[in-house]
């Protein structure tokens, strides 16, 4: 019946005479060009950058950045320290991708440390079950580590990972139990099955080294590579896919998502998922770069995470969220850290300064949500 | 299609028209509650039919029979002449029927364009969403309807003043509706201008030859746009009058909606709706 029959804008259309027709074309242009596709469009885009909290947070890391040049000059801007520094914010990046999806569709996710200890386990586990020579994978050094052995592990710490947050999206998604209660729930519980696993005690390996450490570009530690291509894969999800734009329209309005047909359950259930695979990954890069699990090292991880989505412009309210204002979050608390060490401040200073931004950021964010729903 | 089927249709197109949505002896409960007791209800092609009632008197849950958000306990709704079961919005849009909610339904933080392909996104890829097109389509479908209140394409609808969103809410069904477009009280929370400007759009969209129904408290709005009426009270319909029928005025349909005046028979049943043809 309705593949033949015309909508309602297509049958307006049909009746319009030709000059009527040149007139709407006209109009629709002049919509088009309004939205700052042809022309303008430098303009439009600066005004939008503009207005946006990213915006604000990568004017504040530029502004550190540029303070710390100056006062720790030779000591700050050089090269080997910003790869140090890309090094040390490499893991919360990965972690804090899945925190921004979590987030976007109105939840939290603050299950992270236990997704990641699982993840530092079972790539441990993982390892253990594979023999090499007289011993097994987790006996293996850097040099003589095999790709068998680091798919092994990472499938070990992906699997972890894609657990916990299988389970979240299914508490959150179908079952409807807030977000905060039901990953509060899987923390709680997914460290202490990482616990009774290892028994409270940590393994040391360096058969997943290369993948922190080696160098596939010369200079750029693996670590750092890993984190770029997952930010990247990660803009393109929440930006340029349908599934990201899904995940948009369910935190700003569950009840319009569900009305326009997309499956409102089981898409919860996919960010937890990746959100929980993001965070195994984190494991995985963990037990690669520090060469042992850390049951009791990760317990803030889910706040860095949160931390880092928020000053980034990621509204905790849903909806609003972008990965390069994330990326942007991760890196102030890090560069913050570094700089003061750097310049001979208690480093103790950047947790009372990264406190009161993140305040500061969330509370000028909701001045323009404010602002902007008066109208 | 339509055609063939026509003859198996009911009474209720005693006019030899094929009603573009209708529902017959329509039965909803809540609990104690009898939200329809065998609602009757048909909205013919090219018409603004308007559907009238006191608060409670079940023209939402009708409507939301219809778009297919809530499933009636007993009745039957025919598309275009013939018998559907919609389990779904999404089932209704399928048959041709969109759906402008009271609560408008956009997503307010995503643009204009992203909120009327909300769903049924142009893809590249299988995977990635085409902005650039839907942008333009959006732009197209605006400019036919004459929706001109939009400047920017790009800005999320939250920035935008409540005829705006309605307009948006409108042309989006307005893009994707082949039979029917059903609106819960478009025009309830805006000012003079604005309700204009979507009583434009709503008359517009009638004159593309779509059936157009719409439940509103406003009485002489009521009178000016609506070509059909159709009165609701205690869940049933009690009466119904056309644009050109005599004695049609403010007085006699507050007769009706208050339970005065009737030009139904009293039954509920779907005997009675013959009987009434």
């Amino acid at each position: 019946m309705s593949d033949e029959a015309k909508t309602a804008v297509e049958l307006v259309a049909e009746q319009r005479t030709d000059a009527e027709k040149a007139a709407v074309q006209q109009q629709a242009d002049a919509l088009v060009e309004g939205a700052g596709i042809s022309v303008d469009k430098a303009a439009t885009v600066w005004q939008r950058l503009m207005g946006t909290q990213a915006t604000f947070t990568f004017v504040a890391l530029l502004a550190l950045v540029i303070g710390f040049s100056v006062m720790g000059a030779g000591k700050f801007n050089t090269g080997s320290n910003f790869v140090n520094l890309a090094q040390n914010v490499a893991i919360l990046t990965v972690l804090s991708m899945g925190a921004t999806f979590v987030i976007v569709t109105a939840g939290v996710d603050l299950s992270v440390p236990s997704a990641v200890i699982l993840g530092e386990v079972f790539a441990v586990k993982a390892l253990s079950f594979v023999t090499v020579g007289d011993g097994t994978g987790v006996d293996v050094s850097g040099e003589n580590t095999t790709a068998t052995l680091l798919l092994v592990a990472l499938a070990g710490s992906l699997f972890a990972g894609l657990t916990v947050g299988l389970i979240n999206g299914f508490v959150v998604g179908y079952l409807k139990v807030p977000a905060l209660i039901a990953t509060l729930g899987t923390l709680g519980a997914g460290l202490g099955v990482a616990y009774l696993m290892q028994n409270g005690v940590n393994v040391a390996t360096y058969a997943l080294a290369p993948v922190a450490t080696g160098q596939l570009i010369p200079g750029l530690p693996n670590l750092v590579l890993v984190a770029v291509f997952v930010a990247l894969g990660s803009g393109v999800l929440l930006h340029l896919s349908v599934f990201g734009r899904h995940t948009y329209a369910i935190g700003s309005n569950e009840e319009a998502a569900r009305r326009s047909g997309i499956k409102v359950e089981r898409h919860l259930l996919k960010v937890y998922a990746f959100a929980g695979l993001m965070s195994g990954l984190g494991g995985y890069l963990s037990v690669a770069y520090f060469s042992t699990t850390s049951v009791a090292g990760h317990s803030t991880d889910n706040l860095n995470a949160i931390t880092a989505a928020a000053l980034g412009g990621t509204s905790l309210f849903g909806g609003i969220g972008t990965i390069v204002g994330t990326v942007i979050g991760v890196w102030i608390p890090a560069v913050l850290n570094n700089g003061l060490i750097i310049v001979g401040v208690q480093a103790y200073w950047q947790l009372v300064v990264v406190g009161f931004v993140l305040i500061l950021a969330v509370w000028s964010d909701q001045l323009r949500r404010r602002s902007r729903s008066r109208r | 299609m339509s055609q063939t089927s026509a003859g198996a249709s009911p009474a209720g197109t005693a006019a030899g028209r094929v009603p573009a949505v209708a529902a017959y002896g329509i039965e909803k409960q809540y609990g104690q509650v009898r939200a329809l007791r065998s609602a009757s209800f048909e909205a013919f092609p090219g018409e603004v039919t308007a559907l009238v009632g006191d608060n409670g008197a079940g023209k939402s849950t009708l409507v939301k029979c219809l778009a297919g958000v809530i499933q009636p306990d007993a009745g039957r709704i025919q598309v275009a002449g013939r018998d559907v079961v919609m389990h779904n919005p999404v089932q209704a849009n399928g048959f041709g029927i969109e759906t402008v909610y009271q609560d408008l339904a956009l997503a307010p933080d995503l643009d204009a364009a992203a909120n009327v392909f909300l769903g049924r996104e142009l893809r590249r890829w299988k995977v990635l969403h085409n902005a650039k097109e839907m942008r333009r389509r959006t732009a197209e479908s605006f400019a036919q309807l004459g929706v001109g209140m939009v400047q920017d394409l790009r800005v999320p609808v939250a920035s935008f003043s409540g005829g705006q969103k309605q307009s948006v809410a409108i042309a989006r069904a307005a893009m994707w509706a082949k039979n029917v477009i059903l609106m819960d009280e478009p025009t309830a929370a805006l000012g003079v201008i604005q309700t204009k400007k979507v009583l434009e759009l709503i008359e517009r969209v009638r004159d593309s030859g779509l059936a157009v129904v719409f439940i509103s408290h406003n009485l002489p709005q009521v009178l000016e746009v609506a070509d059909r009426i159709e009165v609701m009270r205690l869940g049933a319909r009690v009466a119904r009058f056309s644009r050109d029928d005599e004695g049609l005025t403010v007085d006699r349909l507050i007769a009706s909606i208050s339970g005065a005046y009737r030009n139904e028979p009293e039954t509920g049943s779907e005997n009675g709706q013959g009987a009434a043809a």
